[in-house]
């Protein structure tokens, strides 16, 4: 990946960051493996087809136990960003700064994802500015990151 | 609404009491021993026998059980004991009116509202542990480096500064009215410590868009608060500050991980604001200071606005130093110096201060203050309010 930031693990941030884990009570599984499958997928009520994140066991419009899945086209609009530059977890030390992004999915009723832009850090962001997302595969999990389109 | 369900001027704060406060780490006893030093205080201050507690209430997890502080204090009955659900600030007015509910329901007469931390004894807030995995609503954003609440305000506020065209000024404005007010309260840990518009910034990037000052400290000590009726409390042996209201909430799905609250770059008071002036019979205009809780600054600016203090596009005008600074600002803010320049104390010390300025005795005293509100935890969720007067 030309984005990648860390010679090693080819991601953009450093190794050593948490992996995410899918909840152990299974409500989320489909959204990890998805990731990994290079699919993102987000929750869709069958009956209402209210989209909704992160995912719960109910619909939270009509109240319904049958809540499904939505593959996104993975492309997105920059709801809103930040460049952070204070370590705040023991692998990032040397690794600031990076940029966070919010990004609302508008064919998923603009659910959020939150994620790094990739490539420079010090790149001007813009609002609605639109990004697709980058599968970042790492040992047993993949992230999902965004590239400025 | 009913007056019957009201805890309008049924209830007061009858006593106040904080330790010493130090910097983060810098405590020299344990956590529980500072809370229980300022719940003597308090007990001191309103002029009540300790062993007349029969109730507490708590917020933010403190660790500090109630049943070993009823224990420890030897109270000889117990009859509310209660915590206020989440984290960070949100739970400090909360804290406060759960006891004063549990009082108009008759559960108990005297409840001593406590938050104590010793982040050298227990973990920090600003730093995310070392785990190998996360799972539930931190998975989202961890493996991202966006873990702290920092992170998390910063793109709200980034959000909000968009929408509503405000610039850095507003956020330093009420950075240098916390430093200001810490400038004459000898108890304050940047007392001596001014702030100017060049030290600000100048000051390193935490998080764009905040500088280093526009983040809250992180500290060690206790404080506490004695609830009763506003009947007993007439006969103590300090001023009375009532109850005028008291609201906690949270807005349409603002729990919502991974961002997702739907209304976006709020504070998270639109519902919860105009409960409290319903209770409190009174409008905006009629609060005469405010004690807003500061994790961020960015938060601060936000729960002003939704207050009703002004138009979210007319923060950039309101949000001026010389309008947010007692004794006779448009609104002064934080006269203690709040989270960001006296202590870090989850807000507690932001509802003491609100007490002081209506017995009269703060140290950054609003010019004739009878309507003295407090906001807890702003962009967080649950979140809670109260409003006091004479």
């Amino acid at each position: 990946m030309a984005e990648a930031r860390d010679e090693n693990t080819r991601s953009y941030l450093p190794a050593g960051m948490p992996a995410p884990v899918p909840a152990g009570d299974g409500v989320d599984r489909e959204f990890w493996e998805g990731a990994r499958r290079h699919e993102l997928m987000i929750q869709r009520c069958k009956d209402c087809g209210t989209f909704q994140m992160t995912p719960e066991w109910i619909c939270h419009n009509c109240h319904s136990l049958e809540v499904g899945w939505h593959r996104s086209s993975g492309r997105g609009r920059i709801y809103s960003f930040e460049r952070v530059w204070h370590p705040a977890h023991p692998a990032l030390k040397g690794a600031c700064p990076y940029l966070v992004v919010v990004v609302a999915l508008p064919d998923s009723g603009n659910v959020r994802l939150v994620g790094n832009l990739l490539g420079d850090p010090m790149q001007e962001v813009r609002f609605d500015a639109p990004v697709e997302a980058v599968f970042e595969d790492h040992e047993g999990y993949t992230l999902i990151q965004w590239r400025a389109l | 609404m009913s007056s019957d369900f009201t805890v309008r001027d049924k209830v007061a704060i009858a006593g106040i009491g904080e330790t010493k406060y130090y910097k983060r780490g810098g405590a020299p006893v344990a956590e529980f021993r500072l809370a229980l030093e300022a719940i003597k205080l308090a007990a001191a201050d309103a002029g009540i026998p300790i062993k007349q507690l029969d109730g507490i209430a708590s917020y933010s997890n403190d660790r500090n059980d109630s049943v070993r502080v009823a224990t420890a204090l030897g109270l000889p009955e117990l009859r509310f004991s209660n915590m206020f659900w989440g984290g960070g600030g949100g739970g400090g007015s909360g804290a406060i009116g759960n006891a004063a509910a549990a009082i108009v329901a008759g559960y108990a007469n005297y409840v001593v509202v406590y938050r104590a931390l010793a982040q050298g004894q227990f973990g920090r807030f600003g730093q995310t542990p070392a785990l190998k995995g996360i799972s539930g609503p931190p998975a989202y954003t961890w493996p991202y480096g966006m873990s702290t609440p920092a992170q998390w305000i910063a793109l709200r506020t980034r959000r909000f500064m968009h929408d509503h065209n405000v610039t850095e000024d507003a956020l330093a404005a009420i950075a240098m009215a916390c430093y200001h007010h810490a400038q004459t309260n000898p108890r304050a840990i940047m007392y001596g410590r001014p702030l100017s518009r060049k030290d600000y910034d100048e000051s390193r990037w935490i998080v764009e868009p905040f500088h280093l000052y526009d983040c809250c400290m992180e500290n060690d000590g206790a404080a506490a608060v004695i609830v009763t009726s506003a009947e007993r409390a007439r006969d103590l042996k300090q001023k009375p500050a009532r109850l005028m209201a008291a609201a906690q909430g949270s807005d349409f799905r603002q729990g919502a991980a991974s961002e997702n609250g739907p209304d976006y770059a709020t504070s998270n008071f639109k519902t919860l604001a105009p409960r409290l002036y319903a209770m409190a019979g009174i409008e905006p205009k009629d609060v005469d200071v405010a004690q807003v809780y500061e994790n961020f600054t960015g938060a601060v600016m936000a729960s002003i606005v939704e207050h009703g203090f002004c138009h979210p596009d007319e923060a950039r005008d309101f949000f001026k130093f010389e309008n947010l600074i007692a004794p006779s600002g448009k609104l002064p803010i934080n006269t203690s110096g709040g989270n960001l320049a006296e202590c870090y104390m989850h807000g507690l010390e932001l509802i003491i201060e609100a007490v002081r300025q209506v017995r009269g005795t703060s140290t950054a005293q609003v010019k004739d203050a009878e309507i003295s509100m407090v906001v807890s935890g702003p962009m967080v969720a649950p979140v809670s309010d109260l409003i006091l007067h004479a």
